[in-house]
């Protein structure tokens, strides 16, 4: 661990996650050029020990986990691609073993914008027919491995003015339905969809074995949750997610370490840390669930500061998600799943509802 | 100050071993976002499995019912003292102040409820500067403290009193320090084992809660939000706290402020409080 003064000053690091969460939004839809306009050239690699084998790495972009082994090394999220120098760099600092498996949380290119250069560092274990119909091109990088979702947006036709992603930043192996699962360096690697939250295709990538649990941005400690509608996220989905990751968690020491928790953003945390976050997205959600069954229109309810007390922590007026685009994210869902009802139909109905007030 | 401490509670009695009262913010330089937090807590929360282990803060613990242990480490070569340690009896806490002058994690080191402390002599008094801390509580009424806050504190011992000075700061929830003591006195004699055990098992204590309800009062809609200002009869401006309400001057304030009107007597079988909220609350439990 180290300690480094420009990374120490928090405005500083919170203009950089927020230019990498943007960037990376941004690249998933408008290629690598994106990133190439950000400036790479001071970003330090910050390598936390996890675990004995389990390591994370901040940079500029979602953090990278690393898990070492006898067998090899799987790396999951890669940063940007400026970055993967740095990141070898850093993963090699650790071991020389070779790179197996790279796994994205979801599409962001913050988070896969490193893949090429990481997974050509690696090679794949394979042998008989499938090398003896491929050659060479079987075993010559790392497989890339996301949720089936990440692969169908990245490879589908961009928008009007938008750029493809690079076809070497996609996956090379996908999985569809609730998980992923294999046995690496004698430890069970769950990979765990987590259906429309940040997107529609995030994973969680849990080591069972090291006890440890990568999030990609279904978690951070920087923002409030980035709800990329867009690219199929919903907050409740987020929410679902957020309480799957605390099913996983087990603490320790009451309610702290025990399983620990690579965020995709921000720094390394535990149980306690998912706990506070879920329950603020919760309470958030509940609060304008509760303000658009009463009928009120959005800026009613932005005027009743629903996010007030978490925004000194996690709101921002500026930038690529504001305090302001939260709360018009979640309202604009509510109303869709909560459209006001006629009158007659709701007289008598007894609202459903988690956040007690005094009503109408 | 090595051996064992039990905190005397003269100081904030009501607030250290009843607990505060929801809604009492008095004396705390808290901003609108602290209030709002508060305003909304419902201590149902607590009762979710996954929070009723929760630990108080360090800067939190040492208010509360505990047993004190405090003792050196030292190199077994040198006989440098390394570290001081601290062990709470409540939450089985312990607490490390390393003595050795390393440099504090970096800022993407994990947080902790004790936090990652350091300290120095200054004479006779201990100097500990705290940071890495997780999200707690100013007070435990729902008052929070983020997990950015960091904490300095003063640690004097005369004779058998151990007094703690601490200094707060959170550019989350507070607008200025928020500076506390604390005073121990010394055990005679150890305590017996079971005295410093706090056994927490985690359990479904409302079957028929749905899965991820987090309790919350909706802002500014909690059923007792008079109550406290009522019961006593403090002015509004008070009870809602905020760096002012630390001062002395603030009492002619509170002098010229309108009081809330009394609460009504409890009747026989009736809620203590009516009002806007109440026929909620009273239907959603």
């Amino acid at each position: 661990m180290r300690m480094d003064t420009r990374l120490n000053s928090r405005a500083w690091r919170g203009a950089m996650v927020a230019a990498a969460i943007a960037t990376g939004a941004a690249l998933a839809v408008a290629g690598r050029a994106v990133a190439q306009q950000q400036n790479f050239d001071n970003v330090e690699i910050d390598t936390v020990k996890v675990r004995d084998n389990v390591y994370m790495l901040v940079g500029a972009g979602g953090n990278t986990t690393v898990m070492i082994g006898e067998e090899g090394i799987l790396v999951v999220d890669t940063q940007f691609a400026p970055l993967s120098t740095k990141i070898l760099a850093a993963i090699r600092a650790l071991s020389q073993a070779p790179i197996r498996y790279v796994v994205n949380t979801h599409l962001h290119g913050d988070h896969i914008g490193g893949n090429e250069a990481i997974a050509k560092a690696g090679r794949t274990r394979a042998g008989g027919n499938v090398v003896g119909d491929l050659g060479a091109a079987a075993t010559s990088q790392a497989n890339v491995i996301a949720h089936e979702n990440v692969l169908s947006r990245l490879s589908a036709p961009p928008a009007a003015g938008q750029q493809q992603v690079a076809f070497a930043l996609w996956p090379t192996e996908t999985f569809i339905g609730r998980k992923r699962e294999f046995l690496f360096n004698n430890e069970a690697v769950q990979i765990i969809h987590q259906p429309k939250a940040h997107t529609d295709g995030d994973s969680v990538v849990f080591l069972r074995k090291s006890d440890v649990v990568a999030t990609g941005d279904l978690f951070t400690t920087v923002m409030y949750p980035f709800i990329d509608v867009a690219n199929g996220g919903s907050m409740t989905g987020e929410i679902d997610a957020l309480n799957a990751i605390l099913d996983i968690t087990v603490p320790s020491n009451v309610n702290e370490g025990g399983t620990m928790v690579i965020p995709g953003h921000g720094r390394l945390s535990d149980e306690q840390d998912v706990i506070e976050y879920r329950d603020m997205a919760t309470i958030v959600r509940d609060r304008i669930k509760e303000y658009v069954k009463r009928g009120m229109t959005l800026d009613q309810v932005k005027a009743k500061k629903p996010t007030l007390d978490f925004d000194p922590r996690y709101g921002t007026d500026t930038g690529f998600w504001t305090t302001s685009m939260f709360i018009e994210t979640i309202y604009k869902e509510m109303v869709a799943m909560n459209p006001p009802a006629p009158a007659p139909a709701s007289r008598g109905k007894k609202p459903n509802q988690t956040q007690k007030g005094s009503g109408e | 100050m090595d051996g064992t401490w039990q905190p005397r509670y003269h100081e904030d009695q009501p607030e250290r071993i009843p607990g505060p009262e929801l809604r009492d913010y008095l004396g705390l330089p808290i901003n609108d976002a602290a209030r709002q937090f508060a305003d909304s807590w419902d201590p149902g929360r607590i009762t979710l499995p996954e929070e009723q282990c929760r630990v108080h803060v360090s800067p939190y613990i040492y208010r509360g019912p505990t047993n004190l242990r405090i003792w050196e480490e030292k190199h077994p070569k040198t006989q440098d003292v390394q570290a001081i340690k601290h062990y709470h009896s409540t939450f089985e806490q312990t607490r490390t102040i390393y003595m050795d002058g390393r440099p504090h994690p970096g800022p993407n080191a994990a947080h902790t409820w004790m936090g990652f402390s350091t300290g120095r002599w200054d004479g006779d008094m201990l100097i500990i500067e705290t940071t890495h801390l997780k999200q707690g509580w100013v007070r435990r009424n729902g008052l929070p403290m983020s997990d950015r806050a960091k904490m300095t504190e003063y640690w004097v011992r005369n004779g058998d009193l151990l007094t703690q000075i601490v200094f707060l700061f959170d550019p989350v929830y507070l607008t200025e320090p928020l500076v506390k003591s604390q005073e121990f006195v010394r055990s005679p004699r150890e305590l017996p084992a079971q005295t410093w055990l706090w056994v927490c098992d985690p359990v479904v204590e409302i079957a028929t809660r749905e899965e991820g309800v987090v309790p919350a009062y909706l802002p500014g809609e909690h059923p007792f939000a008079e109550e406290f200002g009522r019961r006593w009869g403090i002015p509004e401006v008070a009870v809602r706290g905020g760096a002012e309400t630390q001062y002395p001057e603030f009492q002619e304030v509170v002098k010229q402020a309108p009081k809330p009107a009394p609460l009504p007597p409890p009747s026989r079988g009736a809620a203590r409080v009516t009002g806007p909220g109440q026929q909620q609350q009273q239907q959603g439990r």
